[in-house]
């Protein structure tokens, strides 16, 4: 389980400058697409009610993963192992955290109403 | 002048003293009495280290230390102070409620208000989390045969955090009044609506310090056991107690959040006038209970899983046996882990949301109780047919075990909605939390400070005063709660200070007697410690092994040096120091040895901790000055170390060889001792493994007797 | 083991620095570890905001009475330049070891954060003033300041943090220190990018939508 990559992986793909820069740009380029996606359905009205919140949801999910995959660099390797299950496991409690408060919260507020 | 400017909101009425002048009472008295105690108890601190000329190396060998052993032992001697102090608080409120029919007793609904409020508080936040961090930290690195923690210096960091978050606590026995409102502080009564005073700042800030603390440990000891391991120690032959270590160290991780989310709103609506729980302008009170569980019941899980631990390194150790189910017990505790995330609603079933989210989360309860099973199935396994040894550490597991396993049943009770509607809020409740915690959590603590005190110190615990205070723990924790099962189906209501049905007095009675032998308990467990230093000769154990141990810590010497190993471990199996001493390849020479790099003390953490306590002593009193002061002096701290340059210091490889070759020859020149023979002075810490006891036991025992007599 | 080993996720210094890309495995590991704690704070006020966006209007305005959404897309984009500014901070000190050029983008990325600083205290000024929606306004408005304010006082500190760490490339140099340092720096940076993208959608978007 430690994170040592095999020996073999070749050099070039880490160790190369215009490589890494791409990286960024591509997260660049792949963010702004999405930030304004986002705002354009908003901006423009594309979709109504639960059909906007739904396509909303599903850019900021995207964005999230671009940044982390262009800018934090997570991705499948063998080495990046732990960090990704540390950060799987992260979201996991989270998704029970954010959705169980809700859940309750809404049950109670509901069975308040007059 | 404005006095206001510079004392805040601190009058001389502040002071507990002024209650007693103004207005004497039996209630007021004990109050300035634990003032005066708390007072007295500092000055005479002070006098000692004075006269002793003790100033001096306790800054430099304790509080600048980042060595985790060092950091351990000093929580755990927080953890025993605060211990002291909530106990007393404990017999006080068992006290009152004897006394207290029809509104009788000597306390007044106030004080006993702020006493089980501090109680709670005290035990959860300042004895039971100080005890199982001080225990990880000495524990944990020993065991995956490291030198040190991944960031030593942050570990220090999270002891004088907490320690801050203690001496606020002990500040408000003196100055000012705690909050009356539970270990829990559920808002509206903590709002500022209904507690306008100081109290509930001070349980906020005394707890949001605390959490900060173990925050960073659970980082460090997440990072120090991902990549720390010596070579050879995969996760699968990692000691369980270090794997329950990881897994609590998760839980602190990810729970302490919620906790610092609700405090931080709490105070943003007690400072600010913010409508996070107020009751009315759109507040929502029961978020506050949410957020507080979402944490609160990961804690629990935080401080039975390092007890879980050790009673797996006890129970094999004294039954001279591998534990049985290693691979069940990791994965219970990894289920128990993430579980105990998903089951926080059992903890406010009354609040009014619909019968299907009690359902499900009461469901989600009574699971857990599965791989808890699991463990307590494989703790019985391990004892048949092994060498089972009574010593203490083993009789608290035993205790444990049947007592344990009732505290556990009320619980599934508990978790049933329908039950739980009955005695939701009854001193029954309380019972099944202290079935829990005193059994599980704090006699497991006793049990390890029995288990790894001779590793620390050099010299074993004197056995018979060790027997004689779990002869009054274990009983006297029976009487003392058991009867409030009874007491909380009759109706009586926790956090009461007096009743009027003459049916609870029986019980309240058999409470007490209880509570004074839990008293008795911990003062033969004081006397122990004393006879024991005073005897260390006599019980001494340097060889570093009394008890036959199974994992890498028993390999090196009692107490260990500053470095932990003189070379790294190479470990091949579970039991790894067990396995080399039945393959006789453990006390070897290693083959060369290398300079070791150490870190130097540094005043960082104290200073961290000093303005951290003064930072949340301002804002209780809403002393501006201070609060600004403090918090750009803890960053000029945190920033000032981030540019010194030397903070690390080498041990040549000539220092580090002498100490290492001495030990080694002192335990080859010294005959092992059987097990029989564990308790007698011919113990000095080296041990022959049970399994080849008997060929080489009768001769070895004969030369071991004749060595110490 | 070889230069090729990639430690940890992000820029490895192996080919460049091997010293000091063996101390980063687990340097950042924990500094991974605490990002994935600070982002639990978060997502529990997020939840409390979903809920209370909702549930706590009492007298007080709506989100959509109060949003200003051009303003919030400019400091998304701000967030975003700067933290691809960063990221070429990073190839300058991974490849070029160069002082100049590393405090060049860590000025430009300081000085997009702190427009985003400064664009938000601006949303809050308009906000107090035009609309009266002061945090003690409503619970909806305490969880709303609560959640925007703590990210801005994380990308504060961050701006703090990135100012002394200036001051050490000027003094150290790009010590090995120093480098663990600025890559820890630029982990925060980022995840502060991600945290916003939450806040940008879920309490500006969809406070104007529904
Ligand atoms: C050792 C002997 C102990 C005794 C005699 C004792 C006694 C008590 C009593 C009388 C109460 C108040 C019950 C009520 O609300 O009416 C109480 C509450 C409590 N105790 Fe203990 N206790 C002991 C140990 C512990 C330990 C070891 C812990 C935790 C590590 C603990 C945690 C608590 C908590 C959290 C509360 C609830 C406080 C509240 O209501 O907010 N206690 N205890
Ligand atoms: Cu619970």
């Amino acid at each position: 389980m430690s994170n040592r990559a095999p020996a073999n992986l070749p050099a070039s793909d880490i160790e190369d400058e215009g490589h890494e820069r791409r990286s960024y740009v591509i997260g660049l380029v792949l963010a702004l697409v999405l930030t304004t996606g986002a705002f354009a359905v908003v901006w423009f009205d594309l979709f109504s009610g639960a059909a906007a919140l739904a396509a909303l949801g599903l850019l900021a999910v995207v964005q999230a993963v671009v940044h982390l995959r262009y800018f934090l660099h997570i991705d499948l390797q063998r080495s990046h192992r732990d960090d990704l299950l540390l950060i799987l496991f992260t979201v996991l409690i989270l998704l029970i955290m954010v959705s169980g408060t809700i859940w309750i919260l809404y049950d109670q507020h509901m069975r308040m109403m007059p | 002048m404005n006095w206001e400017l510079i004392f805040g909101q601190i009058k001389w009425t502040s002071f507990v003293f002024a209650g007693m002048i103004e207005n004497p009472s039996l209630s007021e008295a004990i109050a300035s009495g634990a003032g005066s105690i708390a007072v007295l108890g500092a000055l005479g601190t002070v006098v000692l280290l004075t006269v002793k000329g003790w100033w001096v190396p306790l800054w430099r060998d304790w509080l600048t230390s980042v060595d985790h052993k060092k950091v351990g032992i000093m929580y755990i001697v927080l953890a025993l102070v605060m211990f002291a102090r909530a106990v007393i608080e404990a017999a006080l409120m068992r006290a009152q409620q004897l006394a207290a029919t029809d509104g009788g007793g000597f306390l007044s609904a106030d004080h006993f208000g702020q006493l089980f409020s501090t109680h709670g508080t005290i035990m959860i936040f300042f004895v039971a989390m100080p005890f199982i961090t001080g225990l990880m930290n000495y524990v944990m690195p020993l065991q995956i045969g490291a030198r040190d923690v991944s960031f030593p210096l942050l570990n220090a960091i999270s002891l004088m955090l907490t320690m801050a978050g203690a001496v606020l606590i002990m500040v408000s026995l003196v100055v000012g009044q705690f909050s009356t409102g539970g270990w829990s502080a559920y808002p509206p009564f903590t709002g500022i609506e209904f507690s306008p005073g100081e109290g509930v700042d001070y349980w906020i800030w005394a707890v949001s310090l605390g959490s900060i603390g173990s925050t960073l440990t659970g980082l460090n000891f997440a990072v120090t056991i991902y990549k720390k391991r010596c070579p050879g120690m995969s996760l699968f032959r990692m000691p369980l107690f270090t794997w329950t270590t990881l897994c609590t160290s998760i839980l602190m991780i990810f729970a302490m959040a919620p906790l610092t989310a609700a405090t931080i709103m709490l105070a943003l609506d007690r400072y600010a006038g913010f409508h996070f729980f107020t009751n009315g302008d759109g507040g929502n009170m029961m978020n506050y209970a949410n957020l507080f569980w979402l944490f609160g019941h990961p804690e629990v899980y935080i401080l039975i899983l390092p007890a879980f631990g050790v009673w797996s390194e006890v129970v094999a150790t004294y039954s001279s046996k591998r534990i049985y189910g290693y691979t069940s017990l990791v994965y219970a505790t990894m289920c128990i882990a993430v579980l105990s995330f998903a089951v926080w609603l059992h903890h406010f079933f009354t609040m009014g949301q619909s019968a299907n989210v009690n359902a499900i989360f009461g469901i989600a309860t009574m699971i857990i109780g599965v791989p808890t099973g699991v463990k307590v199935y494989d703790w019985l396994l391990t004892m048949v047919g092994g060498r089972i040894r009574l010593t203490t550490a083993m009789l608290f597991h035993i205790n444990f075990l049947l007592t344990f396993i009732l505290g556990g049943m009320t619980g599934v009770l508990l978790a049933n909605p329908g039950i739980d509607f009955q005695v939701h809020n009854t001193l029954f409740l309380v019972a099944h939390f202290h079935n829990m915690i005193i059994p599980g959590v704090l006699f497991g603590m006793f049990a390890a400070v029995q288990f790894w005190f001779p590793k620390a110190f050099g010299f074993r615990l004197h056995e018979g005063l060790g027997r004689a205070s779990f002869w009054c723990f274990a009983p006297g924790f029976l009487l003392a709660f058991f009867p409030l099962y009874w007491l909380g189906m009759m109706g009586a209501t926790r956090r009461t200070f007096t009743w009027s049905n003459p049916d609870y007095l029986p019980w309240f009675a058999l409470a007490m007697l209880g509570a004074a032998l839990i008293l008795a308990g911990f003062a033969f467990m004081v006397m122990q410690i004393v006879v024991s230093v005073r005897r260390r000769a006599e019980l001494a154990a340097p060889l570093g092994d009394p008890w036959d141990g199974r994992a890498l810590e028993w390999s090196i010497p009692s107490p260990p040096p500053a470095w932990n190993f003189a070379v790294l471990p190479q470990v091949t199996a579970r039991d790894a120091f067990y396995e080399a001493k039945k393959d006789g390849t453990a006390y070897r020479s290693p083959a060369a040895y290398e300079d070791i790099e150490v870190p130097r003390n540094t005043a960082t953490a104290p200073l961290i901790g000093l303005f951290a306590c003064a930072w949340a002593f301002g804002l209780v009193w809403h002393i501006w000055w201070l609060v600004i002061v403090s918090f750009v002096l803890i960053w000029a701290v945190v920033i000032a170390r981030s540019f010194a340059t030397h903070t690390e210091e080498i041990v040549p490889a000539a220092t580090v060889k002498a100490a290492n070759e001495a030990f080694l020859a002192a335990v080859r020149a010294t005959p092992g001792v059987t097990r029989d023979q564990e308790m007698t002075a011919a113990n000095r810490g080296r041990a022959i493994p049970e399994s080849l006891e008997a060929s080489a036991g009768a001769l070895a025992a004969g030369a071991a007797v004749e060595v110490t007599r | 083991m070889s230069l090729s080993e990639r430690l940890h996720p992000g820029i490895n210094l192996a080919g460049t620095d091997p010293e000091s890309h063996e101390a980063a495995e687990e340097v950042l590991f924990g500094f991974w570890i605490f990002l994935m704690s600070d982002l639990v704070l978060f997502a529990v006020l997020f939840a409390t905001y979903a809920a209370m966006s909702v549930q706590g209007i009492a007298e007080g305005p709506r989100p959509a009475e109060v949003f200003d959404l051009t303003a919030a897309f400019l400091e998304t984009l701000l967030l975003l330049f700067s933290s691809f500014a960063f990221g070429f901070a990073m190839l300058e000190m991974k490849y070029r070891e160069n002082r100049r050029g590393v405090l060049g983008w860590l000025l430009v990325t300081g000085l997009l954060g702190a427009g985003f600083v400064g664009m938000e205290l601006h949303d809050y000024y308009v906000m107090v003033t035009a609309h009266g929606a002061t945090p003690q306004t409503s619970g909806f408005l305490s969880a709303y300041y609560l959640l925007t304010g703590t990210h801005a006082l994380h990308v504060s500190s961050g701006l703090v943090w990135m100012a002394v760490m200036a001051v050490q490339v000027v003094v150290f140099g790009l010590s090995p220190a120093v480098k663990l340092r600025l890559m820890r720096l630029a982990l925060f940076w980022h995840m502060l990018d991600v945290v916003w993208i939450g806040i940008f959608t879920f309490v500006y978007l969809y406070g104007v939508v529904s």
